[in-house]
């Protein structure tokens, strides 16, 4: 006990001496918690739509007034031929390009049917389908307008009906920010956790102080423990911080139970420095331990369901996040704090973390015996 | 003379370089093994997502509009009920996103009075998944209720014919592989040289740089040509991958698409150049260029969130991230083909970066070399 008091002063006093360092621990994350999340805006809107209207027609003028309306769609530019349309597409003027084909309104009344041509920038899946399908839905609400002027359709008349009633729950306002915060909260806590407990013994192996520790009588599991207090009260602290910051700057007051969060923070926390202290045992510089630590990292994020949805995943990739302590953290803030999720919600997540924890730190410190 | 002392401090760096057998696997590797993931894993598409569908009415009607829901590949079934229940204890376990409710009358309604509703509650603490689920089902149930009603031969029926461009299979990979080339090529180049001069000051052989009779803009430069080497090879390997793995095109100019690559190499490795003059250790530089870049890079560049969509200030700040304009230009030539008339400007901002670094870093280490 009193050999650990020692390791942990010496430890502190470390830490407290770089500057650099503190800055890096409580700056950057309330920086970055204040800057990224007005980044991470995946909302469809302002979509950029060009038109060419070669019909010229009221309809067709009815047509765009509708869709410049609808609040979805900007309307950025009126190519008069299809090479312009193309070259706005190529230019990224526009992100898609609806052409109105000459006597639209004619064809529609006297033949009964007419063709939009609609070209879309595909390159982003994901918001070509999502601009297409928008784009389908107003069109088809003029279509409807358009039969019931023609055939006075009352309403609501023989045409059957399926109303469907949508409804937000926990994020009335579409508010983006609410999921971002948590999710961005959790990957800069691992971050820092993850680099600093990596580096910190690895640098020690580096200047050769770890051969002076060696020798000391200084246990195993003491001088591990000294490691690990240190960062795992700075973790805790990076949690308060941020939570703190996504309550003042975002008014982000989580629905369910705070002591959980802690809970499952300080259990994770284990996880993500036993991940540091095993990198440290393998890596022989401050080089390798960087570049492991970023490898890793960046799967872990990018696999972590904080930008993509885990579900859409090939299976074998699913199988990949299964490994992934970060995902499960991600999953677990956004519960608790956007839906009030109760610790009989979440204690799949916790025991699989809390395994996390005890193989990583059983695996780092095994390494090092084998050194020794 | 001069030219006989450049080649062997550039031998030397090199030995450095090839001595380290870890760092040489991770920075080889890992390029390959990301490309390969976050190409076949990584998509922003939203597909088997898990619904609950509480059906009340349970009859030929809405067992119809169940399979059709299920037949959807957005969406899995993944609990089904006939009694009402409690949407917000589903809801808190966290695997299921849409709840839809088909009320005790569904079919009674649709039959006699001709209009009748469905409920469906959306999980909105994820906001873009909640809009796109909503608005796929709402498009499950138009297509329903056209079946049930017979509604496709109405007159006066405005069709459009959508073309997805550039990307008709809507596959994620053309959107996230640019991504990932910018962003692994940025932070490989940056990382790598940002702590080249840095640990000749922390092993204390600066003093001996400083006393060689080469130029400081020398020294910068021998210390960056065996990365540059480096990085070529990784864009060749990404190159391959992204073409002969991923199935992705090359539709524009290979050269000028591997011209442009150096380019943004050569801007990444003098930014690295410049955070290793100002920094003092290793650990900071690292930490610089780790958790300064990382985030911002992966969020300013355009590539995971639209720059539309952000506030003016950081849309204003992703002009200063190199990465944006690269995968800008990977994105022009790679999948629309478009020619350097289409990129000269990112290419100009990306020299323009590139001498500012430079100059900069330069200027540094002369500094620390009149303070010596």
């Amino acid at each position: 006990m009193h050999t650990l008091r020692f390791l942990l002063e010496k430890e502190f006093r470390q830490i407290f001496r770089n500057p650099a360092i503190l800055r890096m621990i409580f700056m950057m994350p309330v920086i970055q918690l204040i800057v990224l999340p007005q980044v991470a805006d995946y909302e469809i809107r302002n979509v950029h739509i060009g038109i060419t209207d070669y019909d010229q027609s009221s309809y067709s003028r009815q047509l765009i007034r509708k869709i410049t309306a609808s609040g979805s769609f900007e309307l950025s530019s009126t190519p008069h031929n299809r090479y312009e349309a193309r070259e706005d597409l190529e230019h990224d003027r526009c992100d898609l390009i609806i052409e109105i084909p000459a006597g639209f309104e004619r064809t529609l009344v006297r033949e009964n049917e007419a063709t939009l041509r609609i070209a879309v920038n595909a390159i982003n899946g994901m918001r070509a389908n999502l601009g297409a399908a928008y784009l389908n839905s107003i069109i088809r609400d003029y279509n409807r307008e358009v039969r019931e002027e023609w055939l006075l359709l009352p309403r609501f008349s023989e045409k059957k009906r399926i109303e469907v009633l949508p409804r937000n729950w926990y994020n009335e306002h579409m508010n983006y920010k609410l999921f971002m915060v948590p999710g961005i909260l959790v990957i800069l806590l691992t971050m820092i956790g993850a680099f600093l407990t990596a580096l910190n013994i690895v640098r020690e192996k580096e200047i050769g102080t770890i051969e002076q520790i060696n020798v000391t009588p200084v246990r195993k599991h003491h001088f591990i423990l000294g490691k690990l207090i240190p960062f795992w009260i700075m973790g805790l602290f990076v949690i308060t911080l941020g939570l703190l910051v996504a309550r003042v700057v975002y008014g982000i007051v989580p629905a369910g139970n705070i002591g959980l969060l802690y809970l499952f923070g300080a259990v994770y926390l284990l996880a993500v420095l036993g991940l540091g202290l095993l990198i440290s045992s393998i890596a022989q510089t401050q080089q390798q331990a960087m570049l492991i630590a970023f490898f890793l990292m960046m799967i872990f994020i990018l696999m972590g369901g904080l930008y993509t949805a885990i579900e859409s995943m090939p299976f074998w990739a699913q199988v990949v996040t299964w490994f992934n302590p970060v995902r499960y953290f991600i999953e677990v803030i956004r519960m608790v704090v956007l839906k009030g999720s109760t610790l009989q919600d979440i204690k799949g997540h916790l025991a699989i973390v809390g395994l996390f924890a005890v193989v990583l730190i059983s695996w780092a410190t095994l390494n090092y015996r084998k050194r020794h | 003379m001069m030219q006989a002392a450049f080649k062997a401090f550039v031998q030397k760096e090199w030995y450095h370089i090839l001595r380290d057998r870890k760092t040489l696997f991770i920075l080889f590797g890992m390029p390959v093994v990301q490309i390969i993931i976050f190409g076949f894993a990584l998509t922003n598409e939203i597909k088997n997502s898990g619904i609950a569908l509480i059906d009340q009415c349970h009859d030929e009607y809405s067992q119809a509009l169940a399979a059709r829901i299920e037949a959807s590949r957005y969406f899995h079934i993944e609990h089904r009920s006939e009694i009402a229940e409690d949407a917000d204890a589903i809801f808190r376990q966290g695997r299921i996103k849409l709840v839809v409710i088909i009320p005790p009358h569904f079919s009674k309604e649709l039959g006699h009075s001709n209009q009748t509703r469905l409920q469906v509650i959306a999980d909105a603490s994820d906001p873009n998944t909640a809009t796109t689920l909503t608005q796929y089902l709402q498009n499950i149930v138009y297509d329903f209720q056209e079946e049930v009603t017979g509604g496709s031969d109405l007159p006066f029926s405005i069709r459009s014919e959508v073309r997805m461009l550039y990307n008709p299979q809507l596959k994620g990979a053309y959107n996230f592989v640019p991504g990932v080339m910018a962003m692994v090529l940025m932070l490989v180049c940056t990382l790598m040289t940002s702590i080249a001069i840095v640990r000749e000051k922390e092993t204390g052989t600066m003093e001996v740089l400083l006393a060689s009779p080469l130029q400081p803009y020398l020294v910068i430069f021998a210390k960056s040509t065996p990365y540059l080497l480096l990085s070529a090879v990784n864009i060749a390997s990404i190159l391959l991958l992204s073409v002969f793995v991923l199935g992705l095109p090359i539709a524009g100019n290979l050269l000028l698409l591997i011209t442009l690559s150096l380019l943004f190499t050569i801007t990444c490795l003098s930014l690295g150049m410049l955070i290793s003059s100002v920094t003092a250790s290793q650990q900071t530089a690292m930490l610089i260029s780790l958790m300064g870049m990382f985030l911002p890079t992966l969020m300013l560049s355009g590539f995971m969130f639209p720059i539309e969509n952000m506030p003016l200030p950081l849309k204003a700040l992703s002009h200063i991230v190199p990465a944006r304009w690269y995968f800008h230009i990977v994105k022009g030539v790679m999948i629309k083909g478009v020619g350097l008339e289409m990129i000269w400007k990112e290419t100009l901002i990306l020299v323009a970066m590139t001498m500012l670094f430079l100059g900069m870093s330069i200027k540094k280490f002369k500094l620390r070399l009149n303070e010596n």
